[in-house]
């Protein structure tokens, strides 16, 4: 059925090319197998202001050339760090598609790290995170995350703390970069309009006469079993409260995974796979909810990671309804679905919006090069060609038991997000000053 | 291997019909996706609502799908969602538009529900009692919103009072919790109808059988009640520039929106302000604004200029999110740009590359059934002729240097723009 083939070129690097002719354009991903999670405390963020480093030019593509080069041909392009790689593409006119071939080439190696672009990128990278925090979510999210992980490297955000931020040095960023950038340690993928003899043979040309580098070694420290149920709470200006629940769970390799990706399918509700989704009006939480008038919205998601993670489910309370209250409805409606599991129909339901969500997901070349990147870095690319038959196998006896094993009050970390009136925030950030 | 022109849809592989009520039919087929994409709109909007009823179209559109004469709430969830379907409908300012996905398979079931919402809502009193408090807490939460409230105070101080852009299509705290069924019953009854709708389906379906399908749920629809579009005057220039500041405490980040009304989507300068708009904040990475205060100054993580465009005129307009610290530098730097591009013409280079960008980029455009169905409502939309693409090139590639400058010089003036900034206090 798929027409994925993998090759593994003499550096190690790994290629996975699918033709696919629906429309003359090519996709073409280099994920590197280095995130957030390998960072240790102090340069939190590095692997995030790496990927910016690596839009700052080349000596054979300098500042500024690549973007206006990749716009004249009606390209786009794009980069994004996660908790488990860093990947780059260009999607492009099928012509065009050996500039991006030669510009991930050159920038596997030869990115500049100039001491300037370094310090000018600190402030737009500051930016970016203020900008995150200008929302009530990413606090609680952040919040939440460290409480659930206190000793593996999931503990910080992706974009990395504040302070690490603003001491990081050019020589720790260049540094990361020299160590997990290399053809051994990356997985390229081209989906799109080609023959595969001739895009192999290009991509052999251009990537095989880059040497491999030495494995990097991982800054990896498991997370202990934990011990019993963590509360956290923020506190901060606004209107809107929020409450996140966030659950561990396994990594996407364990066969638990499919399981409870069906169970938040009847919980909370699917997202998709980045090809459109649905409303997620029939799913048994925004019933209990939104329905009864305590929330506005509320939504459910697990994110395949190669170490254990998170099942979170996050609520937007409405106004004037108290966080108790909304925390004895969502208890109740989890404490149910342990008790009975989930019906026929609710699992079939779930099974056949996976099956159309994977469909939509699939019609983007850009897309199906991500996932199919995505996929082999924890595993393999046949997890994401899989995915659907993955899910037809799993049974009404394999949600009750998951759901019964992961969402235990002991598994988990309730987060509230409290909105503070103008004045009792400010005697807060006063007490803080203080302090300090 | 490069994309064929005539591989995009035109007067040959669109099929498009008028029924006799007025309302306009486009169907694309495209096989070589599993799905079908719905997508339309009718000319229901803000515009049609008094500003003491400020919302009432928005919360309109919003509850259609909170109950039907055939389906109640539950039921158009259930049908959907059993399906992996998704339907939507929203109310702005001049037009309420709808859009839903489905297998290909499943699209009379899409079309069987937007037909229902749209023709028979039942607006039932406690769906839209919850759809209120939904809608009160999301006005609440934006008022924490930097991005919002910028752009807020941008529109309101551009557009005067009495304008349709003054207020938000979405309503005030104030005029949504006095919006009763009753009004949106009578809204309903008196503006949705037929008349200039327009219904774009995309995707793996036969035409004929998707405008048969279209035949059978919407022919006998008509309203004569139907009230005439509106058609507001643009405001008049101002003299001098104001800047508004929103202060928002406990925020880090400041958003700055700056601008001036722009051209419509009709003017005869739209795509030579488009083109000049790229050069200005769009094209490598955000144009001249983004390398000036992104690449080489480090202030923002984003800045961008956009031109809305829009039956009435919108704004032409840049953002930026930047430390409260660096606001003025920020507005000084963009507003040196503006300067520069109503002063000077743009270089050759720019302007090849910017028209080489516009005309490469219709391939990805147009990728999937998403792309293809919106730029066909467009295309409608604006009359702009089912061979609009096959033209593209020439309209683009006539385009002078000078016409750009005029087009730059005929909406912005760096001496009176409108500059609204949202975040901490005593930034």
């Amino acid at each position: 059925m798929s027409n994925v083939v993998r090759h593994v070129l003499s550096n190690g690097l790994v290629v996975l090319l699918k033709p696919v002719r629906t429309a003359p354009i090519i996709s073409w991903w280099v994920l590197y197998r280095i995130g957030s999670r390998n960072e240790p405390t102090g340069i939190t963020g590095a692997s995030h202001w790496v990927e910016h480093m690596l839009f700052k030019g080349t000596d054979q593509f300098p500042a500024g050339y690549l973007d206006k080069a990749i716009d004249r041909v009606g390209g786009s392009w794009n980069a994004q760090t996660f908790f488990d790689y860093t990947a780059y593409y260009e999607t492009l006119p099928a012509a065009e598609i050996d500039l991006a071939l030669r510009l991930e080439a050159d920038r596997m190696i030869n990115a500049r790290f100039d001491v300037e672009e370094v310090e000018s990128e600190r402030t737009v990278i500051i930016s970016e995170r203020q900008g995150a925090e200008n929302s009530p979510m990413f606090w609680l999210g952040e919040e939440v995350q460290a409480s659930v992980f206190r000793v593996h490297g999931y503990h910080h955000e992706i974009i990395g703390d504040m302070t690490d931020l603003r001491t990081m040095t050019r020589d720790d960023l260049y540094g990361h970069y020299r160590r997990h950038y290399m053809p051994n340690n990356a997985i390229a993928v081209a989906v799109g309009d080609f023959d595969p003899d001739e895009m192999l043979e290009r991509i052999r040309t251009i990537y095989e006469p880059i040497p491999a580098g030495t494995a990097p070694m991982l800054f990896v420290r498991p997370e202990p079993a934990q011990q019993g149920e963590r509360r956290v709470a923020v506190e901060r200006h606004g209107t809107t409260s929020f409450i996140q629940l966030a659950y561990r769970v396994p990594a996407a390799t364990d066969p638990d995974w499919f399981k409870l990706e069906l169970l938040n399918s009847v919980l909370a509700g699917t997202d998709g796979f980045g090809g459109g989704g649905i409303d997620n009006r029939t799913t048994r939480l925004y019933k209990a909810l939104v329905e009864t008038a305590l929330a506005i919205d509320v939504d459910g998601g697990m994110t395949p990671t190669i170490d254990p993670f998170m099942y979170t489910i996050t609520v937007v309370l409405r106004d004037g309804v108290e966080h108790q209250t909304v925390q004895n409805a969502l208890d109740e409606a989890i404490n149910r679905v342990i008790a009975e599991g989930v019906t026929e129909r609710e699992l079939e339901r779930a099974k056949k919006q996976a099956r159309a969500l994977f469909a939509y997901g699939t019609e983007r070349v850009t897309m199906q090069a991500f996932w199919l990147a995505f996929a082999e870095n924890f595993n393999s690319y046949s997890w994401f060609e899989d995915y659907v038959q993955s899910l037809e196998s799993v049974t009404l006896d394999d949600v009750k038991e998951v759901a019964a094993r992961y969402l235990r009050t002991q598994n988990r970390t309730v987060g509230w997000f409290v909105p503070m009136t103008d004045a009792a925030q400010d005697d807060a950030e006063q007490d803080e000053e203080d302090v300090e | 291997m490069s994309a064929p022109i005539d591989s995009f849809p035109n007067s040959r592989n669109i099929v498009r019909e008028v029924l006799p009520n007025g309302l306009v039919v486009l169907v694309y087929e495209n096989f070589t996706a599993q799905s079908v994409v719905l997508t339309g709109s009718l000319t229901v909007g803000s515009s049609l609502e008094s500003a003491v009823q400020s919302g009432l179209a928005a919360m309109t559109a919003d509850a259609l799908t909170r109950g039907s004469a055939s389906y109640d709430f539950a039921a158009i969830s259930e049908a959907l969602e059993s399906v992996g379907a998704d339907l939507d409908v929203n109310g702005s300012t001049f037009t309420s538009s709808f859009s839903g996905k489905a297998l290909g398979e499943d699209l009379p079931l899409l079309l069987d529900i937007l037909g229902d919402v749209l023709r028979h809502p039942t607006f039932p009193e406690n769906e839209v009692e919850r759809l209120r408090g939904e809608t009160l807490t999301g006005l609440n939460y934006r008022q924490q919103d930097t991005r919002y409230r910028a752009a807020r105070a941008f529109y309101e101080t551009l557009y005067p009072e009495g304008h349709p852009y003054h207020l938000s299509a979405r309503g005030t705290l104030e005029t949504v919790a006095r919006l009763s069924v009753d009004d949106l019953r009578a809204f309903h009854r008196r503006c949705y109808g037929p008349r200039e709708m327009i219904l774009v389906i995309t995707g793996a379906v036969k035409a004929d059988e998707a405008i048969q399908a279209v035949r059978q749920r919407f022919d006998d629809w008509f309203n004569p009640d139907q009230p005439p579009r509106v058609r507001p005057q643009n405001p008049a220039p101002a003299q001098a520039t104001r800047r508004v500041q929103v202060a928002i405490p406990g925020k880090t980040q400041s958003d700055i929106m700056l601008g001036a009304v722009g051209p419509s989507r009709l003017d005869a300068d739209y795509h030579a302000a488009q083109l000049a708009n790229s050069i200005l904040g769009q094209f490598g990475m955000m144009g001249r604004i983004g390398g000036k205060v992104r690449e080489e100054l480090g202030l923002a993580y984003y800045a961008y200029s956009q031109i809305e465009g829009g039956v009435t005129a919108l704004p032409w307009n840049v953002s930026a999110g930047v430390d409260p610290e660096n606001v003025d530098l920020a507005i000084e730097k963009i507003t040196d740009e503006i300067r520069r591009i109503t002063r000077e013409l743009v270089s050759d280079d720019e302007l090849a590359d910017n028209k080489s960008f516009f005309i490469g980029r219709l391939p990805l455009q147009l990728e999937a059934n998403e792309g293809i169905a919106s730029m066909i409502r467009n295309i409608e939309t604006f009359d702009l002729g089912l061979d609009y693409l096959l033209g593209y090139r020439d309209i683009v590639g006539v385009l002078t240097r000078e016409d750009l400058l005029k087009a730059a010089q005929h909406y912005l003036n760096p001496e009176s723009l409108v500059v609204a900034v949202a975040g901490p206090p005593d930034a």
